[in-house]
């Protein structure tokens, strides 16, 4: 019997984890493609660029992020979960003090955030951090 | 024009030449995402601030495009380099057309 | 069996290990200035010894919004009070400035409401405004827990930001509280739950994703991260009440004045944080 059991565990959690690698939500699809369109499928960097959020997002309306890069001319924020996944495009002037600003977004659920510079030198960096969005137990 | 939109700025008052400040900038506005439906099942059109421009002088500090994830009552933190005195300006562009704007002086101290 | 135990430990594990409990020990200060977020509490609650401002229950993205009056957004409204507060409204020709020059005349105000005035009736900030409105301006009542309401009393509580909570609760005052106290204690809706089951007995603890306050109204109207806006302290009973499947008394109504006055006993000590930013 236990045998049996054992055999039925495994089996049962190989095809969950096929299941859900096979329907992976499509809104990723949506971030690459976007991140495409930016870098034309350039390679992309990781150590030029910080992208800081919460581990845990104390409400989704308002999630408080902040993204850093410098030598670069525009920083994209994409939420890779959100129905749109595009947030909002820093571009920086000739005044602008450093490659880097905050801003408050809105996260439909736990999800990655993903940060694309674009570099003077025409090079790409990335970073990326996965926030954690609960439902309320009663904030109501 | 979007009801009661209130834009709201922080700049020193003063800065030594060449000195790197750091600017604050809100403006209350819905920030309606398209998302959302109303009590008829009806989908409430998306309307919301779509740019946010600072510049110095006449010379850009920082141009920002928004999408609907962009939260209510957007809020900006970035840095701006302070080259002489003169004037911020603020501006912020609304999907229906609206354009509001801020402008804040400094001198060099 | 061994499998399944290692998997329903490792899944427990997981969830606890994302939890923090109890509130922090963070210290609040806004803009330079140290603001208390406990107090002992006062001798008519039996079974809480500290009382703790709802600011140290939130995570440490959201109380840092609270330290700084630009980062916390609801100083834009503060700014559409005091325009508000400037701009002539009814038949009489005047604005609340017009007798009321200097809002800074109002410190303390918020620290004593609601209150009992000279006819015997318990008096919360909105009924105070309402009551210049329709008596002195000649002017509409504002709606109850609207947007001009909550901008208004806002600007009015900022004057008190930092002292502390003292309602009275005894002589005239006594009958409001005591009906105040019975509704906190009172099991309501179809989840049979009162204001103690959660913010007298479990706060600390985690409600689903929510970290429970002890529902302290020291800090109203709060900005709300969730509706990115100021809200009214009867808008937030009537919440509350809407979550345990009850039907919520009436912003205004005597049922909600005498809770107000029974929390703001609560919190006497704590400072007033107006306008504060919360979940």
């Amino acid at each position: 019997m236990a045998f049996t059991r054992r055999k039925m565990l495994i089996l049962g959690s190989a095809s969950f984890a096929t299941a859900a690698f096979a329907g992976l939500p499509a809104f990723a699809d949506l971030t690459d493609d976007a991140i495409t369109a930016i870098t034309g499928g350039a390679d992309i960097g990781e150590d030029g660029i910080t992208l800081t959020a919460p581990e845990i997002a104390e409400n989704g309306n308002t999630v408080p992020v902040e993204v850093s890069a410098p030598g670069a001319t525009s920083i994209a924020l994409f939420a890779s979960g959100n129905p749109t996944p595009a947030v909002a495009t820093f571009n920086f002037g000739p005044l602008a003090g450093s490659q880097s600003g905050a801003t408050r977004i809105r996260l439909a659920k736990t999800q990655d955030v993903v940060a694309i510079a674009t570099m003077a030198d025409g090079s790409f960096q990335r970073a990326s951090v996965t926030v954690k969005v609960t439902i309320g137990g009663c904030g109501g | 024009m979007a009801e009661n939109v209130r834009p709201r700025v922080r700049v020193p008052k003063t800065a030594a030449a060449g000195e790197v400040i750091t600017i604050k900038s809100l403006i209350s506005h819905k920030m309606e995402s398209g998302q959302r439906k109303d009590g008829d099942g009806n989908v409430i059109p998306r309307s919301i601030i779509n740019r946010f421009v600072c510049a110095f002088n006449g010379e850009v500090v920082i141009d920002v495009t928004l999408e609907a994830a962009v939260s209510t009552n957007p809020f900006f933190e970035f840095e701006a380099v302070v080259p002489e005195a003169g004037d911020f300006t603020f501006t912020w562009y609304d999907d229906d057309g609206s354009v509001y704007e801020e402008t804040k002086s400094i001198a060099i101290a | 069996m061994k499998l399944q135990n290692a998997i329903a430990a490792a899944a427990i594990l997981s969830f606890a290990g994302t939890m923090s409990f109890a509130q922090d020990d963070n210290e609040l200060s806004v803009d330079g200035q140290l603001i208390s977020t406990e107090a002992d509490a006062p001798a008519h609650m039996e079974n809480v010894g500290t009382v703790y401002s709802g600011w140290r229950f939130r995570s440490e993205d959201t109380q840092a919004m609270q330290m700084d009056d630009f980062d916390n957004s609801g100083f834009v409204f503060v700014d559409d009070g005091l325009s508000l507060m400037a701009s002539v409204d009814g038949s009489e020709g005047k604005s609340c400035a017009s007798c009321h020059e200097n809002v800074e005349d109002f410190a303390g105000l918020k620290a004593k409401l609601p209150r009992v005035n000279d006819s015997g009736e318990l008096e919360t900030m909105e009924e105070l405004v309402n009551t210049c409105r329709t008596e002195r301006m000649g002017a509409e009542p504002w709606k109850y827990s609207g947007s001009q309401m909550t901008a208004v009393t806002a600007v009015i509580g900022l004057q008190s930001r930092g002292m502390p909570i003292d309602v009275a609760i005894d002589g005239p005052a006594a009958s409001f509280w005591e009906r105040g106290q019975e509704l906190y204690y009172a099991r309501v809706g179809q989840l049979d739950l009162s204001c103690a089951n959660c913010h007298e007995d479990n706060y600390g603890t985690m409600i689903r994703a929510d970290h429970l306050s002890q529902g302290q109204i020291n800090g109203f109207p709060t900005y709300r991260l969730k509706n990115a806006k100021l809200n009214g302290v009867h808008n937030r009973f009537s919440g509350c009440m809407k979550n345990v499947r009850a039907e919520p008394y009436a912003d205004g109504s005597d049922e909600f004045k005498a809770l107000e006055l029974y929390l703001a006993s609560r919190g006497t000590g704590l400072s007033v944080e107006t306008p504060s930013v919360r979940n």
